[in-house]
């Protein structure tokens, strides 16, 4: 396994810049995440670092060796697509035993017989390897997808939404499993995906991207709690962040310039005190509850648990945990703000709903 | 009343079923006729052929295919009676026309020329129109647009319209009446057909098979060659029936530009004359023998020319 290095890499194609001066370091056995909306750069990044892409301007390292111009094969990187990844003309075995039998590789086939059958032990398809690729479920097709990468214990993998042609069921499956296999072999990763919950489960950094800029990298928890700009806090938490004018809710401590305030559901409070506000719709989510509450105005979600029993239409009053405001200024960027304590907010959390 | 009906809305109902089966059944039927009646014919005695009203039952008799692959002469009855006894069933049958074989025909020559000039310009067009519709459909090439509105273009007319244009080159370059010269020209016409709809196909092939074969460790042409060939198998096939169809029943310019050398089975088989006439029953012979070529391979290649003919149409 080996790092991958981005410096100042761009890519245009024709008038749309779709990678602007990304600069960015998959450390050997990181886990990064790449978190963006369609369009905003993430698959050409990966295409990229395959080779698939040649970039217009800047460097890209890949264990210690410019590849900028280096095709594809002189890589050695896997790459996982997101659907049309197996050949249908192939059994299984010969799917996952295409990368060996390259002229790069060239193993001898008892070697290519062992290592297919551990990759697919590994995987749970030992029973289909006979079968034509096409005659697999969408699970077990991915499956495969992900085990052809694996055979060849590459510099990198990178994973181009592996999951995100599956349901939600397998997808959960297949993501704990990912994260599993990952773990073990050390394995570097550079994973797109526009799924803020497998961003968030399988990173071990992730990279938010917006108009093929990186705008923020950082752990979850940090891209999470502490994000750079307004786009970046809409892009994590279900549901979404609440984006309220200064001064909306009694929010009027924010630091100078501040114009929207963001406050996450789960730091809203009904029924505590606080401006008066009226529920117009529930939703029971088994665990949680979301309330969607007006006040003066203003539409806030707030999350509460499964306990908290509200019906549409109540009259009731809403607040905001103290210090878990985020300030934005007018052009989107988060501005510092003295913050609670997460122990404070605990407690306050605990007390509170 | 009726009860629950368990096919679906989309499904015809089994009597609308069973009108198309039997309107396909009676169309079939009235586009088998000559094909039925050329089959008889070749089986039929020259008498039988020319009697009239038309004879549907009849003796069958191999006449007709002696006489196709046999240069015969007639004689005076008394040099027939000092012949020693036929040696052969065929021999017989050609004395009791008062004839004698004299050697081959040029049939199986002329079939054999039809076999080179037609497979030969068949895989020659295929080639040239899988790596051209490779190319065109993978690559950035200038004026894509333009140059394959003129490689159809070049079928904008009927090929006849350019013979003596091409007679007069082809007298120029020496390729008159050989094979060479022949297997260009219907090269030449099915290479815009095959690049067509060879596009069609390899365009309907996703990128990322082979862009996984570029990043599995393979150049490019292993990438055509283990991953869009075997999926163009299907366009493939298609395109090649289509081509061969086309360069197998040329008549045209195999009658004005070959004759002694290169001559192909659609002139030759015409020209068959008999006693009096032409000689029926070997043209049926010789015709049959003609369409069994086409008729092999498109049974053969039925299930991929079904899914051919329909591509675009049916999206896996």
């Amino acid at each position: 396994m080996a790092e991958i290095v981005f410096e100042n890499v761009t890519k245009r194609f024709g008038n749309i810049t779709a990678v602007d001066n990304l600069s960015l370091t998959v450390a050997d056995g990181e886990f990064v995440v790449l978190l963006g909306p369609t369009g905003a750069g993430k698959t050409t990044t990966l295409r990229l670092a395959a080779g698939l892409e040649v970039p217009d301007a800047g460097r890209l390292r890949i264990a210690g060796v410019d590849v900028t111009r280096a095709p594809p094969a002189e890589r050695d990187v896997a790459f996982v697509f997101q659907q049309y990844s197996l050949y249908p003309h192939y059994t299984v075995f010969q799917n996952m035993a295409f990368p060996l039998r390259s002229p790069s590789q060239r193993w001898d086939e008892a070697r290519i017989e062992a290592r297919v059958r551990e990759i697919a032990g590994l995987l749970r398809i030992e029973a289909k390897l006979d079968n034509l690729s096409t005659k697999l479920s969408g699970g077990e097709m991915q499956r495969v997808a992900i085990g052809r990468a694996l055979v060849r214990d590459p510099a990198a993998f990178l994973m181009d939404e592996p999951l995100s042609s599956l349901d939600a069921r397998l997808r959960e499956d297949l993501r704990v499993e990912l994260k599993r296999i990952q773990e073990d072999l050390g394995a570097t990763i550079l994973y797109v995906t526009h799924d803020q919950m497998e961003a968030m489960t399988l990173a071990d950094r992730i990279g938010v991207l917006a108009e093929g800029k990186l705008v923020q990298i950082g752990t979850p928890r940090q891209i999470y709690s502490e994000p750079a700009s307004v786009h970046v806090a809409l892009r994590l938490g279900s549901p979404r962040i609440n984006l309220l004018p200064v001064g909306a809710l009694g929010l009027t401590d924010g630091p100078a310039g501040a114009t929207t305030v963001g406050v996450r559901p789960e730091d809203v409070i009904l029924g505590q005190g606080g401006a008066a506000a009226r529920v117009i719709a529930v939703e029971h989510l088994g665990a949680e509850t979301v309330f969607l509450a007006e006040s003066e105005g203003n539409k806030v979600h707030a999350l509460a648990g499964a306990g908290v029993m509200r019906h549409a239409g109540e009259e009731t009053t809403v607040r905001m945990l103290p210090g878990t405001a985020l300030f934005f200024d007018g052009e989107g960027h988060r501005l510092a703000a003295a913050r609670a304590s997460d122990a404070e907010r605990e407690a306050e959390r605990a007390h509170g709903t | 009343m009726s009860g629950p009906s368990t096919r679906s809305v989309l499904e015809p109902s089994p009597w609308s079923q069973r009108l198309a089966a039997l309107l396909v059944i009676v169309y079939a039927l009235i586009t088998m006729i000559p094909l039925v009646w050329i089959v008889l014919t070749g089986l039929k005695t020259p008498p039988d052929a020319i009697a009239y009203p038309p004879k549907v039952f009849f003796e069958p008799s191999l006449e007709g295919y002696v006489n196709l692959f046999t240069a015969r002469s007639r004689q005076a009855p008394e040099y027939m009676a000092s012949l020693p006894p036929p040696t052969s069933w065929y021999d017989e049958l050609v004395r009791k026309r008062n004839m004698v074989i004299t050697g081959p025909s040029r049939f199986a020559e002329r079939y054999l020329n039809s076999v080179i000039i037609g497979f030969g310009s068949t895989f020659l067009a295929v080639f040239l129109g899988t790596i051209a519709a490779y190319g065109f459909s993978r690559f950035k090439v200038p004026l894509k647009d333009d140059l394959l509105f003129f490689i159809l273009s070049t079928r904008m007319m009927p090929p006849i319209a350019v013979a003596v244009p091409i007679f007069l080159m082809y007298r120029v370059l020496g390729l008159s009446d050989t094979h060479l010269g022949m297997i260009l020209l219907y090269t030449m016409v099915n290479v815009s057909l095959a690049v067509w709809l060879l596009k069609g196909f390899i365009d309907e092939i996703p990128m990322e098979y082979e862009e996984a074969a570029l990043v599995d460790g393979y150049s490019r042409m292993q990438a055509f060659w283990k991953v869009v060939l075997p999926q163009a198998k299907t366009g493939i096939a298609a395109t090649a029936i289509f081509c061969l169809i086309f360069a197998w029943n040329e008549y045209a310019f195999a009658l004005l530009l070959t004759s002694g050398e290169a001559q192909t089975a659609p002139p030759f088989i015409p020209i068959i004359i008999g006693e009096g006439g032409l000689d029926w029953p070997a043209v049926g012979a010789g015709t049959t023998l003609f369409l069994l070529p086409i008729v092999f391979f498109t049974v053969l290649l039925r299930k991929h020319l079904l899914r051919g003919i329909t591509f675009g149409a049916v999206r896996k």
